[in-house]
């Protein structure tokens, strides 16, 4: 248990990942605070939003009456399709992902450890009930996994650990973590920390990270 | 002359026997089938293997087969959705078998059981609790765990189009699985919105060849399965 400090919040995580995403790109947002991404896109570059539900070119949310319940995405939000889009089945749609077509995705975690080995699926407790989706066909196939999380749970435990005490999504995954204390690259050397939040410097960062933590 | 028109839900799916595996398309609340559920809750057979994304919602479609006893295990990649309460609980007190499988699988398996491929090897799942006791191999120097091709005697599936060879056309998100679930069963069923004459759907267009499918029938107005869980609604009304 740490002090808690304050980082960035949401929105300046959301934009700092947006900002890594390149003009062409194919991206998958997963459920929950990774799509925030999709609002912070700078608007000179055309980015393509991919649902495991199958639709490529995904929009913005629609207004209340123009919800349809046969347009959501993979969070079962309503969404609406852009113009350009195409819909496609679930075999297609995790071809497109294990095939390696799809670029960039932003995913949550439980923990990540210091080899980008990722747990996101399962808490492992019993009497849970575990449920899987699309996550494990997301980091084996997608070229760069981007992970969007807290830096530390919500008791102040370090998500960033050793070694996952959590099942594993998968194994050596991760390419970057955007906390809300530090921009971290996962290399083959360690973890590598790029930027840090205003209020966060690095003996502070190190002091609620179990991982050991590389300046560059 | 060849018509796969059936006159009702219950028609569809009288055929469907106890122990069958039944494969239901959808995924949250897009694209399911609740007529033909409902269809089948009222035809009673049970024992049934339900291959599925998710568990159904509420008390109704999926949801109701599973809480109305029918179903004795569930293949599905995510059964603890936010609208998800029968299938939890009955999973609690070991009333229900699950087999979780990644989503991606899940459609691979499904479309090789389609194509006549018993097997394959996908990257999915590796070094993870759900290759447990799965081969493993590596090609190029990379692991690889092998998955079985999945069968089923029978699916429900929902589309928006169909004509009486059994061609088909979807909507939006609602397509999902059901394409390659129609091809994985030796008999799917599927209800659309409409059924058109033939050439009624130009064949550049087709998303399901009409061989995929066994028997359709016309369900003009679906029940929206949003609706029905904001309003509470149970299945037996």
């Amino acid at each position: 248990m740490v002090e808690i400090r304050k980082g960035w919040n949401r929105e300046e995580m959301a934009q700092k990942i947006a900002g890594h995403i390149p003009n062409g790109a194919y991206v998958n947002l997963g459920i929950g605070l990774p799509e925030l991404v999709a609002n912070y896109i700078p608007h000179d570059r055309e980015v393509i939003f991919h649902t495991e539900n199958g639709l490529l070119g995904v929009g913005p949310s629609p207004v209340k009456e123009n919800e349809d319940d046969e347009l959501i995405n993979a969070g079962k939000k309503p969404v609406t399709a852009i113009k350009g889009a195409c819909f496609f089945h679930h075999a297609d749609s995790f071809a497109m992902i294990r095939g390696g077509h799809i670029d960039i995705c932003v995913l949550g975690a439980f923990q990540v450890s210091e080899n980008g080995d990722l747990a996101n699926w399962s808490t492992g407790e019993p009497g849970a009930i575990p449920a899987v989706g699309g996550a494990m066909d997301l980091v084996q196939g997608v070229k760069t996994i981007i992970i969007f999380t807290q830096h530390l749970t919500k008791n102040g435990e370090p998500k960033i650990v050793k070694h996952c005490s959590y099942p594993l999504t998968g194994k050596g995954v991760v390419s970057h973590i955007y906390t809300d204390y530090a921009v971290i690259d996962v290399k083959d050397t360690g973890l590598y920390v790029r930027e840090m939040a205003p209020e966060i410097d690095f003996d502070y960062l190190k002091s609620c990270t179990e991982a050991e933590l590389k300046q560059y | 002359m060849i018509n796969k028109i059936a006159k009702t839900a219950s028609e569809a799916v009288a055929d469907i026997f106890d122990g069958a595996t039944i494969m239901i398309s959808g995924f949250g609340e897009a694209g399911s089938p609740i007529e033909l559920i409902h269809a089948l809750i009222d035809q009673g057979a049970r024992n049934l293997t339900v291959v599925s994304n998710n568990t159904g919602n509420g008390h109704i479609g999926l949801a109701a087969l599973i809480e109305n006893k029918q179903v004795r295990k569930m293949i599905c990649s995510f059964p603890r959705t936010a609208n998800s309460v029968v299938f939890p609980e009955l999973y609690r007190k070991g009333e229900i078998e699950l087999e979780l499988v990644p989503q991606g699988t899940l459609a691979e398996r499904i479309r090789a059981g389609g194509a006549g491929i018993p097997a394959f090897f996908t990257p999915t799942s590796v070094n993870t609790p759900l290759a447990e006791g799965k081969e493993i191999r590596l090609f190029n120097g990379k692991p690889y765990v092998m998955e079985y091709g999945l069968k089923a005697d029978f699916a429900l599936v929902k589309c928006k189009i169909a004509d009486r060879y059994g061609n088909l056309l979807f909507n939006k998100t609602a397509r999902n699985f059901g394409p390659i679930m129609c091809m994985a069963a030796k008999s799917a069923i599927v209800q659309a919105a409409e059924i058109v004459e033939l050439g009624g759907i130009d064949p550049e267009i087709v998303i399901t060849p009409g061989i995929f499918v066994k028997k359709v029938v016309e369900i003009t107005n679906p029940v929206s399965e949003n609706q029905l869980i904001s309003e509470n609604r149970r299945y037996p009304w």
